[in-house]
């Protein structure tokens, strides 16, 4: 890559020629012609903020699936023989890429290739996809009112706008206190309920147990398990470009002080949970480690290769002075549908089938699905597998309703800004408490470099 | 796409006049290169100063696009890191690679001149995002071979190595391994034009090998050089690879809009700005064009002999 750039770079600046000179200009002025000719025909149709139907047509429907929801569209068609479907595999946007995004814009330029059913990673799309007008809203007629009343509660917020509903939520990713059980017996240590309490353990673990882990802060998504639990106001997302920050507030000091404590006893690892440094060295030290729903099959079973019947689950602590547990949430993705579909019917039936079919949802997808009815099936699978020390059902399925909301999806990325501001002071030795002002500076940057309306404060 | 035609229609001018037109060989030669330069060099740079000067619904914006790029947080910040990063890898370019061409010269009359050649040129036949992974295995102390040199310098981790300050550092260390070598081998080549007349004439004066590395060959060097800082400085200035996938190997924690290119990259598929991107991308161009004018005014580059 950098070969060519150099190439053309090197030869651009020796270019001395006047007869190539000449053609190139020329060339330049003929294409800067076609080119604005091209936006002002789009100009014309400026996508509206209702719902304006493409003439609908037979044919195949396009799905945009990653590699894991392969599976889900695989089995769509196995079911569905008489279903038209055209399968495309792509990044599903994971690690914030923007391909959709980008794609999207380029056929909002084209005016067609526009994809009928997108699956996403990311919670965020409807950020910037409801804007661009590529996502149909689901709940003024395409999909009934009894089907979308069946999502856990608050798992389709992602995907409202100005209270129209823009995706579908594919998966739930709720945190909850993973432990290692059979070691908190073997100690005598109670489960904490209180982060108070949980604090009090990971002082008692780094002088009892000294190199035992009670979690982990390196992950970019580390605001996610612990600041969105704490409810630290870094993310209210109060319109769809307006924001409110707050990253200094009791709220966000008492997690990051919590945090600064047991970085500093070493209970709490640096180290990201997917790097090799942390499978090879901490592993096998965990006795607890905050972390969404996924942790459970994703890491402890998959990655780690936790023996049976050690791991489970707990609620995640909560302040003494709240009443109840607050939990967070790292990732769960969302399904879109476009809204240039010329199949409209069979892009809806496989929305809805994909979104809260037992057969996919509840028996063969890798997350805790966001359709409760399929929810309990998938749970029902988890406790017959015997992998984790007791069942963990209740567990999860309280927690899926304890996701503080006062954090939202905005089109910049928390998990960037985190990774570029925060773990660099970290691995510097500094105290995230010193770091919170600079976070918030950060967001705040972000946000309006996105267009975001940003109030400090509160 | 008309180019290829312009040799043609000549060629096919009237008969008798010139039954051997002289340069239709070379035209001949070039013209596929015309036509991939126009497509993939001209036309998407007019693209670009078409989009720096429009806003989305393609209206004449004046300067909004550029105003934009100047008053994002990210600008000066970026602006800064490149002209530190240049400062380093054109020094180093500059210094080390007359240096080592020199002392390859001499070394060439021994025998070892063929084999340390070979050694240096290695790196560069990588391609440039290849060579760039190998650093990042190289800079990671759990996996690098040179991890002990790492520790030494108190360099545990990969997050510690890639702490924001070492960034021109490490970049600098990863262009200049992955791109001097081929620039070595030309200056190289260059000093083997040199007349060896004149150095043992210069010999035969008194001149020392220092004295003559620095009255005779520098100086006659001295177009090659400027002509090595040219395309260094568009290429320096263009900085992407090397922090980009920097920024994917540490999840984001470093490298993340470092550069100018970086920051262009993001306003076109982040910020959905794509008239910000081309403003800057225009704005980086031109300044490559002055320093090459500059260098060349000043260098006499296209001055005869």
């Amino acid at each position: 890559m950098t070969k060519q750039t150099r190439a053309v770079g090197a030869r651009r600046s020796g270019k001395d020629r006047r007869g190539v000179l000449l053609v190139a200009l020329s060339a330049v002025f003929a294409l800067s012609v076609v080119a604005g000719c091209d936006r002002g025909g789009e100009t014309s149709g400026a996508p509206g903020r209702g719902f304006h139907q493409a003439p609908q047509s037979d044919g195949a429907l396009t799905v945009w699936v990653d590699s894991t929801r392969l599976a889900a569209a695989k089995l769509y068609r196995q079911s569905h023989p008489s279903a038209k479907l055209n399968i495309v595999t792509y990044d599903g946007d994971a690690n914030g890429s923007n391909y959709l995004q980008t794609k999207v814009s380029l056929f909002n330029r084209t005016r067609k290739g526009w994809p009928d059913v997108v699956f996403s990673t990311q919670n965020n799309e409807t950020s910037w996809a409801v804007q661009a007008g590529f996502t149909a809203p689901l709940n003024t007629g395409l999909i009934p009112q009894a089907t979308l009343a069946g999502w856990a509660r608050g798992a389709n917020d992602p995907c409202v706008v100005n209270g129209t509903l823009y995706c579908l939520r594919n998966d739930l990713a709720q945190t909850v206190l993973w432990y290692n059980a059979a070691l908190m017996r073997k100690w005598g240590y109670p489960v904490p309920a209180t982060w108070e309490d949980y604090e009090a353990l990971g002082k008692k673990v780094a002088t009892g147990h000294t190199g035992y882990l009670v979690g982990s802060a390196g992950d970019n998504f580390t605001p996610e398990i612990y600041m969105w639990a704490s409810k630290c106001g870094a993310n209210q997302i109060t319109g769809p470009k307006a924001v409110t920050v707050n990253t200094t507030s009791p709220n966000c000091t008492r997690m990051a002080a919590l945090l600064d404590t047991l970085v500093k006893n070493k209970t709490m690892s640096k180290s990201s949970v997917f790097s090799s440094d942390f499978d090879k060295n901490e592993a096998s030290r965990i006795l607890m480690l905050p972390g969404p729903a996924w942790f459970g099959g994703a890491l402890f079973q998959g990655t780690f290769k936790t023996p049976k019947g050690q791991i489970t689950a707990a609620p995640m602590p909560h302040w003494s002075a709240d009443s109840t547990p607050t939990a967070g949430n790292v990732g769960g993705g969302t399904w879109l549908l476009s809204a240039h579909s010329a199949h409209l019917k069979a892009a809806t039936d496989f929305l809805t089938w994909v979104t809260t079919s037992d057969d996919y949802q509840g028996k063969v997808a890798p997350g805790y699905p966001a359709y409760a009815p399929a929810a309990k099936t998938w749970l029902a699978n988890q406790a017959s597998s015997h992998y984790y020390e007791n069942d963990i059902s209740g567990t999860l399925q309280a927690a899926a309703g304890q996701v503080w909301p006062g954090w939202g999806y905005g089109q910049f990325s928390q998990e960037a800004i985190w990774a570029a501001t925060v773990i660099p002071g970290m691995t510097a030795g500094k105290a995230m408490v010193s770091l919170l002002p600079a976070w918030q500076k950060a967001i705040v940057n972000y946000a309006r470099a996105d267009g975001y309306q940003v109030k400090v404060g509160q | 796409m008309s180019t290829p035609s312009v040799p043609g229609d000549r060629a096919g001018s009237p008969s008798g006049r010139r039954a051997w037109w002289p340069g239709r060989a070379g035209h001949g030669f070039v013209a596929p290169y015309a036509v991939l330069l126009i497509a993939f060099g001209v036309v998407p740079t007019g693209y670009a100063i078409d989009f720096a000067f429009t806003d989305a619904a393609g209206h004449f914006a004046g300067l909004a696009n550029f105003t934009t790029v100047a008053g994002d947080f990210r600008f000066a910040a970026a602006g800064a890191h490149v002209a530190l990063y240049l400062l380093f890898w054109l020094a180093s370019l500059v210094v080390l690679v007359v240096g080592l061409a020199l002392l390859l010269h001499n070394l060439a009359a021994r025998g070892v001149g063929t084999a340390l050649r070979f050694l240096y040129y290695i790196p560069g036949a990588l391609a440039g995002a290849a060579s760039v992974m190998v650093w990042l295995f190289m800079l990671d102390p759990t996996v690098s071979p040179a991890g002990f040199l790492l520790r030494t310098f108190g360099l545990d981790t990969f997050g510690q190595v890639i702490a924001p300050g070492h960034l021109p550092l490490v970049l600098t260390g990863i262009a200049f391994w992955t791109g001097a070598g081929g620039w070595i081998v030309v200056m190289h080549g260059a000093l083997n034009n040199i007349s060896p007349d004149l150095l043992e004439a210069a010999r035969i004066d008194g001149a020392g090998r220092w004295q003559i590395a620095r009255h005779i060959q520098i100086p006659l060097l001295r177009k090659w050089i400027v002509y090595m800082v040219i395309l260094a400085f568009a290429v320096g200035a263009q900085l992407f690879v090397e922090p980009q996938l920097l920024s994917q190997a540490s999840n984001g924690v470093a490298g993340r809009d470092y550069s100018l290119n970086q920051l262009s990259y993001d306003f076109a598929f982040q910020n959905d700005d794509l008239g910000a991107a081309a403003a800057l991308s225009v704005g980086l161009l031109l300044v490559s064009l002055v320093v090459a004018v500059l260098f060349v005014v000043k260098s006499g580059f296209f001055d005869a002999e």
